[in-house]
């Protein structure tokens, strides 16, 4: 898993059969630093409450659709928790 | 498997259900010289500390079945903390 900050929304309305009613977030990845890494990634959220702004952690690849309910493929990177803190 | 080393602990109260009651560590991956080459967030099955050298599963179906479930989205695991490790040359 990765760190990403949530830095905007994506609205689609005509989505593939089973993304009804799933939010798609942009995702900018984080270095261990948390400073911005690579490219911004659209992300399923599946805690249905993450938002702008938030410090989160992101999956990818086949553990992205695991993370939907019920467990849907056409996902590639999947919010899966919302980061309080991180400390050494 | 990867060689790591734990460099903090991520505090997270809202998250998939998967992951309520797991610790997650933040690790350095690292290469043969023990040089960085960049991080993971993974579950922690061994109680790692930080500042511990650690063995990283990097594949999700081995996770989940180390976790002794079908379905969950988890990929990397902290399998086991390294005592010693020789790269040879």
């Amino acid at each position: 898993m990765q760190l990403g900050r949530v830095t905007g929304t994506v609205v689609a309305t005509m989505k593939v059969d089973g993304l009804e009613g799933v939010r798609f977030l942009v995702v900018q990845p984080l270095d261990e630093e948390q400073q911005p890494s690579g490219r911004a990634v659209i992300a399923a959220d599946a805690l249905h409450t993450a938002g702008p702004g938030e410090l989160i952690y992101f999956v990818a690849s086949r553990e992205a659709a695991e993370a939907l309910e019920p467990r849907f493929v056409p996902v590639d990177h999947a919010i899966v928790g919302i980061v309080d803190e991180v400390y050494p | 498997m990867k060689v790591g080393r734990v460099a903090a602990t991520v505090v997270s109260t809202i998250s998939h259900p998967f992951f309520d009651g797991q610790r997650l560590l933040l690790c350095h991956i690292l290469d043969s010289g023990g040089d960085t080459t960049g991080y993971t967030i993974a579950v922690d099955r061994v109680d790692a500390g930080v500042g511990d050298p650690v063995l990283i599963l990097d594949e999700g179906s081995s996770a989940r079945q180390l976790f002794g479930v079908e379905t969950g989205p988890v990929r990397a695991v902290i399998a086991g903390i390294i005592d010693d490790v020789d790269f040879g040359d």
